[in-house]
């Protein structure tokens, strides 16, 4: 896949005064997550996967951003957000209880794991969640609706857009630090900001960002 | 690189850092723990920092607490939104209410610097009828403060923190110009002022506390994009950089990660000194004021925390009004999609902004709002994009290439005074061992005319300069006030103008807590500018006798 930005990567700025120590190594961490779960049991994990993946589709051409281990890093290390709404669990069993639930969900509707249905299947049961359609047992007291709203969806979400293959997709510049920019102004691009493919135009794109630095 | 600043305080040892040197230190003054000192702040951010550094300069033996560390900006600072939560309040709090509140960093700062760290710098004077909204407009409640005093003290904050802004602002009784020259605007605050032209209402740069040319060991800002999760390069004013280098060299000292849990007072109704958590150890500071400045939430919590056999309510709380008229501000947005190459991630987020609405009373609705040109960044963005249109799958990644042509308008509006808006002490703990903040939040209906109106009015606008694909978020807010509110007796008000609490007379409230009303501008400047003043009249009590 293409996209608007042909050829840009924002980490071939790394070693340029738009990385400083300070976000070159935090980029390093994240890149290096564990991709084996430390917090959710084999069975939660396999779920997780398949609700990924019909959240954040992505292309089959190029490595997938490893988002369940993003979501199993927040939560065996407990990194929280700042506040609870009332009618959620705390966050870890929160998940737990979503997945779990999601799964029997799928068991009783279409008699499969959730992970094994077709993805229509598995959309129709995760906008059922977003409409606070489901009631099953499982989800207790928990409103499936919030926990799709404020768990399932930003978790996922917030993770995919912090990593650099994010950035590459939707043309953001990345770390700034001390750089900066120089041209602000609209339609204006400083040398060190990505391309954008006018139709037709993909060829140059691409060219053109493999020189930004 | 210097050490987890969370590992261990950094402030210690007759030092604390130098944050405008990388490695560098600053020799500190320390007290100790039986020596009663003459104040306790506790919380270090626009309201702590002034009051710390003018109480210092004013020679008094200040300590300075909070519970956030120390950091190093230069070296600590990445250009990372993830990276950069360890600046925000992520502790756990409860939030319910018809329309519970997001907390952490959309309000909440924990860290030497408090909020200011990574608040968006921007600084606005109050409409001068908001001090007596309710006997010049007909809401909320009047201040104990006359606006033409806080004038000058809106004066001395400005050129406090460098404050860069238009030469002449088109709102208000006169200003002086701001002291440093405006910022280039960027290609978002540029269609903010498109629109505002096509409305015929008028638009201006945004005063912003970072510098537009070099000031003392700050450079000018050199738009990264990423002030809201902290300025790696020292061009923001926040109170770290400013005040509370000021205030080490003044004699105060700063004690980091340091939590307070209770404030501690005597048979006789005088607090006596503050118990405190610091590496792993409960300690106790000795001390003849206590002031509580952690803001809107953590002010509450720890006067209810505070409460003891002689004040079952929490201390200063004899009206029942601590924790109570909790206001935030309504951050209501329009969003759209232009031709043109936007790029809204580069340069302060808010470089330009129209107040049209705080000073023209044609509405059929109380109080005022403001919006400001937009730049959230892909974090953030992918949250507006998932809560506000419910977008996920192929959908989501679809609209999220759009990145790059976005433009959008956000408000901040004045959310009226309600008893049943509140903070109080939830049965859960924190890591301390301390109770959480529970915090009820429902919007009025005057909120919602309000919220109503702004988004009519910013979409008009983004209409106007050729906005496609526009949508609303219509659920979001910002900011903190009330929960001790200021006024004209004990009856009716936690603190009084000099924000000495009406119960104990040495103990003090100085951050947005005080606010009767939240006006319609961000509130940073108005809470400087009051602890400033605070500051001035506590030293004058003293020449007289009266502290």
């Amino acid at each position: 896949m293409s996209g608007r930005y042909p050829g840009y990567d924002v980490e071939a700025k790394r070693d340029t005064p738009s990385w400083n120590r300070a976000t070159r190594e935090a980029i390093d961490r994240r890149l290096a997550v564990p991709r084996e779960p430390r917090f959710f049991t084999a069975d939660e994990w396999t779920t997780l996967e398949a609700v990924c993946d019909r959240v954040m589709p992505q292309p089959a051409d190029r490595p997938k951003v490893p988002l369940p281990a993003y979501v199993d890093q927040k939560m065996a290390d407990d990194i929280q957000d700042g506040y609870r709404y009332a009618v959620l669990p705390p966050q870890g069993e929160a998940w737990r209880r979503g997945l779990k639930a999601l799964d029997q969900e799928a068991r009783s509707a279409f008699g499969g794991a959730f992970d094994t249905l077709l993805g229509e299947r598995q959309d129709e049961l995760l906008r059922r969640a977003q409409t606070g359609a489901l009631t099953g047992e499982a989800w207790g007291d928990m409103p499936c609706k919030a926990f799709f709203e404020h768990r399932l969806i930003p978790d996922i979400t917030h993770a995919y857009y912090a990593t650099p293959t994010a950035w590459n997709e939707i043309g953001f510049g990345g770390p700034a630090s001390p750089r900066g920019y120089v041209r602000l102004a609209l339609n204006r691009r400083d040398p060190w900001e990505a391309v954008e493919a006018a139709p037709g135009e993909e060829t140059k794109a691409r060219r053109d960002n493999s020189r930004v630095r | 690189m210097s050490a987890d600043p969370f590992a261990a305080p950094r402030a210690t040892g007759g030092r604390a850092p130098d944050v405008m040197r990388p490695g560098a230190w600053l020799a500190m003054r320390e007290y100790a723990e039986d020596d009663a000192v003459d104040f306790v702040v506790v919380g270090t951010g626009a309201g702590g920092g002034p009051l710390i550094a003018g109480l210092a300069q004013a020679g008094f033996s200040v300590i300075g607490f909070d519970a956030g560390p120390y950091f190093r900006p230069l070296e600590d600072f990445a250009s990372d939104e993830t990276e950069q939560n360890k600046l925000y309040w992520t502790d756990n709090r409860i939030v319910d209410g018809a329309n519970p509140l997001t907390m952490g960093g959309k309000n909440s700062g924990k860290s030497v610097g408090g909020s200011t760290v990574h608040f968006a710098m921007v600084s606005l004077r109050f409409r001068p009828e908001w001090f007596k909204s309710r006997s010049a407009l007909g809401y909320g409640a009047d201040w104990p403060l006359d606006w033409r005093d806080m004038w000058g003290w809106y004066a001395k904050a400005e050129r406090a923190l460098s404050i860069s802004g238009p030469t002449r602002y088109p709102w208000g009784p006169e200003r002086p110009a701001y002291p440093y020259r405006a910022h280039e605007i960027n290609g978002a605050g540029d269609l903010l002022a498109r629109g505002c032209e096509a409305m015929g209402i008028g638009w201006t740069p945004t005063p912003l506390a970072t510098v537009s040319a070099p000031h003392g060991k700050s450079p000018p800002c050199v738009y990264r994009g990423f002030c809201r999760f902290g300025c790696s390069t020292n061009a923001k004013q926040s109170q770290l950089v400013t005040f509370i280098p000021k205030a080490i060299l003044a004699g105060a000292e700063i004690r980091d990660l340091a939590m307070v849990g209770r404030i501690e007072a005597d048979r006789g109704g005088r607090a006596t000194g503050v118990h405190y958590i610091r590496e792993g150890r409960w300690r106790f500071q000795k001390a003849k004021n206590v002031v509580v400045a952690g803001y809107a939430i953590e002010t509450p919590r720890l006067l209810l925390a505070s409460a003891d056999a002689r004040h079952p309510q929490g201390l200063a709380n004899s009206s029942g009004l601590v924790g109570k008229n909790l206001m935030v501000q309504s951050n209501q947005a329009v969003f759209g999609v232009m031709q043109d190459e936007v790029r809204w991630y580069k340069g302060p987020p808010s470089l330009t902004i129209t107040e049209h609405w705080n000073y023209d009373d044609r509405k059929d609705f109380h109080g005022g709002y403001c919006w400001m040109a937009q730049g959230p960044l892909p974090i953030e963005w992918v949250g507006i994009q998932t809560s506000a249109r419910g977008l996920w799958g192929q959908a989501l990644r679809d609209e999220m290439a759009k990145y790059n042509h976005q433009v959008g308008l956000k408000m901040v509006g004045e959310m009226l005074p309600n008893e049943a808006n509140r903070v109080t002490l939830d049965a859960e703990t924190d890591q301390y061992g301390l109770k959480v903040a529970r915090i009820t939040y429902g919007w009025g209906e005057n909120d919602k005319a309000m919220i109503a109106h702004a988004l009519d009015q910013m979409q008009t606008s983004l209409e106007r300069v050729g906005a496609t694909d526009v949508f609303r978020q219509t659920d979001d807010t910002n900011h903190l006030a009330g929960t001790a509110r200021m006024g004209f007796d004990a009856a009716s008000s936690v603190v009084n103008s000099d924000c000495r609490s009406w119960d104990i007379p040495n103990l003090w409230v100085c951050d947005g807590s005080i606010f009767p009303t939240a006006g319609g501008v961000n509130p940073s400047l108005t809470i400087t500018a009051i602890a400033m003043r605070t500051a001035s009249r506590i030293k004058a009590l003293a020449a007289s006798g009266e502290l």
